[in-house]
């Protein structure tokens, strides 16, 4: 299958096994209309998106696995710190497509953009990102242009800021009642 | 030995829809709007159905327009059991957050730990011993089992038909006993760890799911009995709720929905994980698009399960004394008689403990079959010891998408119906 055809194809990463197509995020909607028509994803199987905020402010160090067995000569391995690979922007929206077809094909398709960038809705490629990008607005604070009924889906619709981001507190959610004496 | 079925027909099964056209509302797919004509003049009802109905399996609510008896608009509105799952899970180590996923689909609970469990997996590219594959195989069919008994018992009790509750019921408890044997937990087992299972399987285990397997056909017969020849249950669920296969994936619907809608889709055999390649079992697909093919569906798949259920066993049998769980002492837990002996092993367990495992940077996507149909899980790892980001796609949540295509021109009676044919766990729907 050949994803470089796609429109507004950035790159092709390949990893675990999953591919992964970089797109422009002002070309999405082309690019998940093109991946439906012409390369068969009839079906979007979820639609997420992910904050990358801090993700390399702090080193990790682990266990680096190889398909023959653990690589226990990789420095991370030994206990040295490491910096994950940077990203090239704050959040990610990742589209997981399948193809019912033999094989069952899947294929990524992800656009990167900084906070308060919209996205195309796909909603009109495949009804079922109605709710999906619904979800994606009300925790992470996605906005999808075009999209029919943007409104919180999960939560309240006074609720304030966006649970999934990483700067959104844990804990000291405010009590009700609490200052009525 | 036997492999998984062959194609029967040609992929997937579109074109053979009852009618032509799309049914997925224009303006917005989840929302069915009432006609303007009938919106002017006074004969609409609003009603809330739900979220405290007996009928909507939880906290559903749906807002239904009603022209007499006549759904005209309907919409439904979710959350009322969002616990922020995937926010919990990022503040746990990989190794605790095994727990949380059971408790999305808490009916489907051994699935849905599983699919996050191969996703750890796959980031660590972690072996695992046939014998932890094949009784992982064992405990999800019994949960789909479960998952399709508490269905259909809860179904037909909304229809009026109390007694298949009971009788549902009755194999659900053996079922539930078995697990019980195995996990020591009736629900929400656990048992699945990343590399293999938590404990060996017990030998009491054996005969005791042999005599169940024995008596499933036979409950499965006294279901059709009750059920299959019953009037009511028939015209109650034939022609009703209709949704064509075209409609049926472009609203993201899996499993026994889509199947009872035409298309021959089952990622057990389309895109096989586990040992489901190796076993023989058929995949039902109806194409009558409605409330009572998606019983069907159900209905054939329960007697699948249990076949798979059998030939696991006799796999597992001969597997007596083998390894249940990989031997990679940097993310599985030592034996815990090591502990009084072993000070690499005391160290590595208070780490595994403590800090738990790390899991090298990367994102992956893995989706499994479960009773609800695709069951998929997100999941990115900056190469620490918690997860960076978690998501599920829960099938419920896409079936729910669905309502308001299935509920065009219905009475409010056959929306209980309807509801339930898409059977749409809320806890997984909210997460």
């Amino acid at each position: 299958m050949s994803f470089e055809a796609i429109p507004g194809f950035v790159e092709l990463k390949e990893g675990h096994g999953e591919t992964t197509v970089v797109v422009e995020r002002e070309q999405i909607l082309d690019a998940c209309l093109y991946a439906r028509d012409e390369l068969g994803f009839r079906f979007l199987a979820d639609l997420v998106a992910t904050d990358y905020l801090g993700w390399d402010a702090h080193t990790v160090s682990g266990y680096i696995g190889t398909p023959a067995g653990r690589d226990l000569n990789h420095p991370m391995t030994q206990g040295f710190q490491a910096v994950p690979q940077p990203k090239p922007k704050r959040f990610s929206v990742s589209y997981h497509l399948l193809a019912l077809q033999h094989g069952a094909p899947r294929v990524r398709l992800q656009c990167w953009l900084d906070d308060g960038d919209p996205v195309q809705s796909v909603v009109s490629v495949w009804p079922t990102a109605d709710w999906h990008e619904r979800e994606q607005f009300d925790l992470m604070g996605i906005e999808f242009t075009g999209h029919p009924n943007l409104t919180r889906i999960l939560l309240e619709d006074d609720w304030d800021g966006h649970p999934l981001r990483k700067d959104y507190p844990i804990g000291g959610e405010p009590v009700r009642f609490s200052d009525a004496e | 030995m036997t492999i998984a079925p062959e194609r029967t027909r040609a992929w997937p099964l579109v074109g053979e829809p009852p009618y032509e056209g799309s049914r997925i509302p224009a303006r917005v797919p989840t929302i069915l709007d009432v006609p303007p004509a009938l919106r002017e003049t006074d004969d609409i009802l609003q009603v809330n159905f739900g979220p405290n109905h007996p009928s909507t399996h939880g906290v559903l609510r749906l807002i239904v327009d009603l022209d007499g008896e006549r759904v005209v608009g309907i919409s439904a509105v979710i959350g009322y059991l969002h616990t922020g799952f995937e926010k919990n899970m990022e503040q746990k180590t990989w190794w605790k957050a095994i727990t949380y996923p059971s408790r999305v689909d808490y009916v489907s609970y051994q699935n849905n730990e599983l699919v996050f469990v191969l996703a750890i997996e796959k980031l660590l590219e972690l072996e695992v011993p046939e014998k932890a594959t094949w009784m992982r195989m064992l405990l999800c069919e019994l949960n789909r089992l479960h998952s399709h008994l508490v269905f259909l018992g809860t179904a037909a009790l909304e229809l009026g038909a109390i007694s298949m509750f009971w009788y549902c019921f009755r194999e659900r408890e053996t079922i539930l006993d078995l697990v019980e044997q195995v996990c020591g937990q009736r629900m929400h087992t656990r048992y699945f760890q990343a590399g293999g299972l938590a404990e060996d399987i017990p030998s009491g285990f054996f005969p005791e799911c042999h005599a169940f397997v024995d008596w499933m056909p036979h409950a499965l017969d006294d279901y059709l009995t009750l059920l299959d020849r019953n009037q009511i249950w028939l015209k109650r669920t034939k022609g009703v709720g209709l949704l064509s296969a075209e409609d049926a994936i472009a609203l993201g619907q899996s499993g026994p929905v889509l199947r009872g809608s035409g298309v021959d889709w089952d990622l057990r055999r389309d895109s096989p994980y586990l040992a489901y390649d190796q076993v023989d079992f058929r995949v039902p697909v109806y194409t009558g698009c409605d409330v009572y093919d998606r019983y069907r569906v159900r209905m054939d798949e329960m007697a699948e399960s249990t076949k798979i259920v059998r030939q696991c066993l006799d796999k597992l049998e001969r597997m007596e004394g083998q390894p249940w769980i990989a031997d990679d002492r940097k993310v599985v837990l030592p034996p815990r008689e090591e502990l009084h002996t072993s000070m690499e092993s005391l160290i590595h367990h208070f780490k595994i403990v403590t800090e738990g495992y790390r899991v090298p940077e990367g994102e992956v996507y893995v989706a499994i079959e479960s009773p609800r149909g695709e069951s998929g899980v997100y999941v990115v790892s900056d190469g620490g010891p918690k997860p960076w980001r978690v998501h599920f796609r829960a099938p419920s949540f896409a079936a729910l998408g669905a309502t308001a295509t299935c509920v065009q021109d219905v009475l409010i009676a056959d929306l209980i119906a309807i509801v339930g044919s898409l059977d749409a766990v809320m806890g997984d729907t909210d997460r």
